[in-house]
């Protein structure tokens, strides 16, 4: 009897897609649910935008909207290393940002009003205060601000710590498990991978990242999605002298930049222009110009940089909305269906809040955070005729 | 329309190649990272030193000033960059960076001839991240470029020709050779010698080395097993510790090592250039797939000399020419295209029993891998990031790595300035052992842009500092 003729593998919850949502999401549902859950991964957890972003932990600079969500992912930052048992190498050392112009430092200033009211507590350093704490910024840089408790973690450990903690937890992960279709079946999902397997559920959680609006589009519900990957680099190590994540505030994207300095001593560094990247085949490259501008622009806001060598780049596939808002929650159109990608180069600090709001969603059909803001509903228009696949 | 070529490297074979274009009626852009050409073989000591030819490069003197003299020749016919780092590829680009000046350049191209040439394939021993540890090749490049030894007690461990060859001319040069310690056994098997014996006369002078070693009174050892390396933070290198053929511990005291098994081809360009790789199951490592011309996968780019196949110089001389008029008759230059009929047969013959030798070293000085598959927890297998065997294990046994660029993501083996180059051989061998999976399935490190570590004082040219 061949495996396609097997019986469906049964679960409460089919996750398709092990980056970090996916990952976190099943872990929650496991320990603060109960669930019987299953992940399907195309290839191996974490692989691209989870495990190959920049490592930020920032809640400042975000949309008002996901400030909420960010605190409750901010919160289980905080104790991750006993949830997981495992160091993923996440320092509360602050995220600083940094303007080039008095204009963009009203901007800075106007967002410390916005978010306090949401719990949010920033600090605004002019160019001496800067200077006088950090003093490696070059006469460029104007203000800035500081969020305190906010900090940086390492993406390459993050997504596999989280499946492994599920799975020891109850989840079961299928990795190189690629889902081929999905039908609707006396009101459940049932996904048929690769591999000939069928998995069965009642709800299902699309979180695959880039490779999301394929679901969607099936499910009658299509989304742009733009696929990108981030021009991410790292230097040699240098003596560790850095605390917080640290990015320009720019309205201009070619003088977007961040970076970061871990433990080991180099620097992490990304931003500007995206690099193109495709889902099939599976790339994300870095443009060369990029690079080069990327080591310009680190040099304009930190003139050492110049003493010091980049050692390697990399990217990975990245999804990005055509509004620039996660796709988070619900379908708008299939009971049982729900949703979270888009993260347009921004989910990783945001990742274990959307871990925990996915599961109470999945367990109980509602959550305390708010989250109408990122509904698929959104793009519904056009498209409302289209019947629901299969 | 003349074709736009560049050619990567003035060792051997780019010498030839950009010779051949030259003869073809090209111009070629020649690329290089030294300041002066003849490469690693051939290396040209610094202006102002005054050794000869016959007391640099010894048997091999008429060769090395032909390639010196030959190349000369070419000045005003190439455009020749020297002191330029090949830092990245893309389609038909090349980026180079001038590193004095930090100057960064795009070159278009039509052919790209990439000849990287080789380092030292490293086996980690404990110990090794102590000062005083250098590969052969490095050892050697103290003596030719800077007319100095790595220690005044010197241990060469390793295997391969070059062990012989290094420690040799360290001897002549009047240092105190400790021990020579070969891990290869002393007598090659059959299908090594018939490898060896396609070229009697290389076979010849490399026994004679072995013999001049011994009649200088050096231990030379076979068949050791490397144990430690022994010293400090502090002091650096104390002694090295091997378990010799009969099984027995010996310990030879040294302030220096220099290690080597061997070499292994540069292949970043090439997989920059998103070139298809095989494994050669001889030597246990992966290699960009070529036909016999140096063509790869990627159309447009050649491959030639020991960045493709360790072929040594001579053979390198034939790759690097023949690459460079099957770039040009691919591209339908009319006198390249010529040329390559007359001598791509002579040249693929002579290639042929170059390949036939490269088996036969292969064969007999083998890539010593179960003993970085037992390597003990505690030696460090990747220096740049001081990543243990122990570390690659953990990722393996506790954290499910099955592939060696997802250990490569959970213990930072091969992420340092390295990029794995030194260490990636090694650590690929225990993560299979560790895995239970052939070598050959555990992957491959994938290459990454900079080939070498960029200084970050780069700017492009007609930002003002680098205008010519």
């Amino acid at each position: 009897m061949g495996a396609a003729m097997t019986e469906a593998l049964r679960s409460d919850v089919l996750i398709v897609g092990g980056g970090l949502m996916g990952a976190t999401t099943a872990l929650f549902l496991r320990r603060q649910h109960g669930l019987d859950v299953r992940l399907l991964e195309r290839e191996l957890i974490g692989r691209q935008a989870s495990g190959t972003n920049f490592g930020n932990v920032r809640r400042q600079g975000r949309a008002l909207e996901q400030i909420p969500l960010a605190n409750r992912a901010r919160a289980v930052w905080g104790r991750v290393n006993e949830l997981l048992g495992e160091d993923l190498e996440f320092v509360p050392y602050g995220h600083l940002r940094v303007c080039y112009t008095h204009q963009q430092a009203a901007r800075l200033e106007q967002h410390v009003r916005e978010v306090q009211p949401l719990g949010l507590e920033l600090q605004m350093f002019s160019a001496a205060a800067l200077r006088e704490r950090w003093g490696i910024f070059s006469d460029a840089v104007v203000a800035g601000s500081l969020s305190p408790l906010d900090g940086h973690a390492n993406p390459r450990l993050a997504g596999p710590a989280f499946a492994r903690a599920a799975q020891r937890a109850g989840a079961h992960i299928h990795e190189h498990s690629e889902v081929v279709q999905v039908e609707r079946e006396g009101g459940d999902f049932v996904a048929h991978t690769v591999d000939g397997r069928r998995y069965r559920a009642a709800q299902l959680l699309v979180t695959t990242g880039a490779w999301s609006a394929h679901f969607a589009q099936a499910f009658g519900e299509p989304v742009p999605l733009d696929v990108r990957g981030p021009q991410m680099g790292v230097t040699e190590p240098l003596p560790y002298a850095i605390g917080p994540s640290i990015g320009v505030s720019t309205p201009i994207e070619t003088e977007g930049l961040y970076f970061r300095q871990i433990a080991r001593g180099n620097i992490v560094f990304g931003g500007g222009l995206k690099g193109p990247a495709s889902c099939d085949p599976v790339r994300a490259e870095v443009l060369p110009g990029n690079t080069l501008r990327q080591l310009r622009e680190l040099r304009r806001f930190v003139p050492a940089f110049e003493n010091v060598q980049l050692i390697r780049v990399w990217s990975g596939i990245e999804g990005y909305t055509g509004d620039a808002v996660p796709v988070l929650g619900p379908s708008a159109r299939v009971p049982g269906l729900h949703y979270a990608f888009g993260f347009n180069g921004e989910g990783f600090a945001i990742s274990p809040g959307v871990g925990e709001v996915m599961a109470e969603l999945l367990a109980t059909g509602r959550t305390s955070t708010p989250i109408e803001a990122f509904s698929i509903g959104r793009f519904a228009g056009a498209r409302q005729d289209q019947a629901i696949t299969t | 329309m003349t074709p736009r070529t560049v050619v990567v490297g003035t060792g051997p074979a780019g010498v030839r190649a950009a010779q051949a274009l030259v003869q073809a009626g090209v111009r070629p852009i020649v690329v290089d990272e030294a300041r002066r050409d003849g490469g690693q073989i051939y290396r040209r000591q610094p202006e102002g030193f005054l050794r000869s030819h016959a007391t640099l490069y010894g048997s091999e003197a008429a060769k090395a000033q032909a390639l010196h003299g030959d190349f000369d020749a070419l000045r005003g016919q190439i455009d020749h960059r020297s002191e330029t780092l090949a830092w990245n590829v893309t389609s038909g680009q090349l980026h180079t960076v001038h590193t004095p000046s930090g100057c960064t350049q795009t070159l278009d191209f039509d052919a790209l001839i990439v000849c990287a040439g080789a380092t030292d394939r490293l086996m980690p021993v404990a110990g090794w991240n102590h000062a005083g540890c250098y590969s052969l090749g490095a050892a050697q490049i103290a003596l030719k470029a800077q007319a100095c030894a790595i220690g005044s007690r010197v241990v060469f461990m390793g295997s391969g020709p070059l062990l012989y060859l290094v420690a040799a001319q360290y001897l002549k040069a009047g240092a105190q050779v400790e021990a020579v310690l070969d891990t290869s056994p002393a007598l090659p098997g059959w299908a090594a010698l018939r490898g060896l014996l396609r070229r009697p006369r290389l076979l010849l002078r490399g026994a004679a080395l072995v013999a001049g070693l011994r009649r200088a009174g050096v231990a030379v050892l076979n068949g050791v097993l490397p144990l430690r390396i022994d010293g400090t933070a502090a002091g650096g290198v104390s002694g090295v510790v091997v378990r010799d053929a009969r099984g027995a511990e010996r310990r030879f005291a040294a302030d220096a090592v220099a290690l080597g098994w061997h070499l292994r081809a540069e292949t970043q360009l090439a997989d920059l250039a998103r070139c298809e790789f095989e494994f050669e199951p001889l030597s246990r490592q992966w290699l960009p797939r070529i036909d016999d011309c140096g063509r790869v996968s990627t159309p447009g780019v050649y491959l030639a000399g020991d960045g493709a196949r360790i072929l040594g110089a001579d053979g390198a001389e034939s790759a690097g020419r023949l690459a460079a008029l099957a770039a040009l008759h691919d591209l339908g230059h009319a006198r390249g295209r010529a040329l390559f009929a007359a001598e791509q047969d002579g040249l693929k013959r002579r290639l042929a029993t170059m390949d036939g030798f490269r088996e036969g070293l292969a064969r007999a000085f083998p890539w010593p891998h179960a003993h970085a598959a037992g390597l003990p927890d505690d030696a460090v297998v990747c220096r740049c990031e001081a990543i243990t065997a122990g570390e690659l294990r953990r990722s393996v046994l506790e954290l499910g790595s099955q592939e060696l660029n997802r250990a490569k993501a959970f213990s930072r083996v091969g992420m340092g300035r390295c990029q794995g180059r030194y260490c990636g051989h090694a650590a690929a061998e225990v993560v299979a052992a560790s895995a239970r999976i052939p070598v050959e399935r555990i992957g491959r490190l994938r290459g990454q842009a900079p080939v070498k570590p960029l200084l970050m004082n780069t700017q492009e040219v007609g930002d003002g500092g680098c205008d010519d």
